[in-house]
């Protein structure tokens, strides 16, 4: 599949009707979900015939742009029963085929490296503190292979040292900036739409 | 949903299945992809989910994976029980506890309640 294709097909996707400030909930645009899955599909392999786990998937764009490259299964897993409405809708909609969990990511428990690839737009951390590293420290426990996520580039030295330190990753790799655009979905949006500059990482967790 | 060997719960493994509906899907089925899976499943956990869901035809010791390789009927059955059948309603229980979560629309809600965190 083409990526103008794929980022075409995402945007078609049903997002957020009632987003929920304290889960952080912004829609992932179709350009950058199409970029992420494009790229760990192409350059790495890390897509096709894999198991594939969408963290706080949300209305399921990432798990989405996952099933229509090829991933053999994928895993939403939300903690908002009403986003994963929307996801289980938007995967009926293009007829994929998508198992959901209704879980809180911080409660995981999974034995071990149970899935190939994550990806995930965490909470990025702003109203709850450590949200964003809270997720890619499950994250690098249950992959096996790839863990791809978008962190504020104005934390990237903070990310890269806790992942190498703490979180058991054996490499994390900036892969690209990107301009992540925040429209005026929440009344302390002052202004109507706000680009924040976040990181694409690729993270490969140690072999258990 | 089968992959009940994916989905452990950090209060014990594996979880009961109770079923109330199950649905079959058709799914497409990719050799590489089974190969790949097979390592990594608890055959036994593995094999009680299929019975319960009504799939008896695996076998009850985890054979040896050069079947992958010899044997399509062993593949075909593999395949229908992990990816094809699917838990609609019904509920997965906790061996330990016994505490259930709820399986609505093939949803499985693991949430925990305050005074489990």
């Amino acid at each position: 599949m083409k990526l103008k294709q794929l980022e075409s097909l995402l945007g078609d996707l049903q997002q957020f009707s009632n987003p929920k400030v304290e889960l952080e909930q912004y829609p992932t645009g179709p350009h950058i979900a199409s970029r992420l899955l494009y790229t760990a599909e192409n350059s790495f392999d890390d897509i096709s015939n894999k198991v594939v786990a969408d963290f706080g998937c949300g209305c399921g764009t990432l798990g989405a742009a996952a099933a229509l490259l090829g991933a053999e299964q994928v895993i939403g897993i939300d903690i908002d029963p009403q986003s994963l409405e929307i996801a289980s809708v938007n995967a009926e909609d293009l007829e994929l085929d998508i198992d959901f969990v209704h879980c809180d990511i911080s409660k995981l428990g999974w034995r071990g490296q149970m899935v190939d690839t994550i990806v995930m737009n965490p909470p990025f951390g702003t109203r709850k503190k450590g949200a964003d590293l809270d997720f890619l420290s499950v994250a690098l426990k249950v992959a096996s292979q790839a863990v791809y996520s978008l962190h504020k580039t104005s934390t990237r030295d903070h990310v890269k040292r806790a992942a190498l330190r703490d979180l058991n990753a054996s490499s994390a790799e900036v892969l690209c900036e990107l301009r992540f655009d925040v429209p005026q979905l929440y009344k302390f949006h002052k202004k109507k739409e706000v680009d924040i500059a976040v990181d694409l990482w690729r993270f490969v967790p140690k072999k258990s | 949903m089968l992959s009940s060997n994916i989905k452990g719960v950090s209060n014990g493994f594996p979880l009961k299945i109770e079923v109330e509906k199950v649905v079959e899907k058709q799914v497409e089925i990719n050799h590489d992809f089974l190969r790949n899976i097979f390592q990594k499943i608890d055959w036994k956990a593995f094999f009680d989910a299929s019975k319960v869901m009504g799939f008896a035809e695996l076998p009850e010791q985890a054979p040896d994976p050069s079947v992958l390789e010899s044997d399509l009927e062993f593949l075909r059955k593999f395949h229908h029980a992990l990816l094809e059948l699917h838990l609609e309603e019904g509920a997965l229980v906790c061996p330990e506890t016994g505490r259930k979560f709820p399986v609505n629309k093939g949803i499985p809600n693991m949430l925990l309640h305050e005074d489990e965190v």
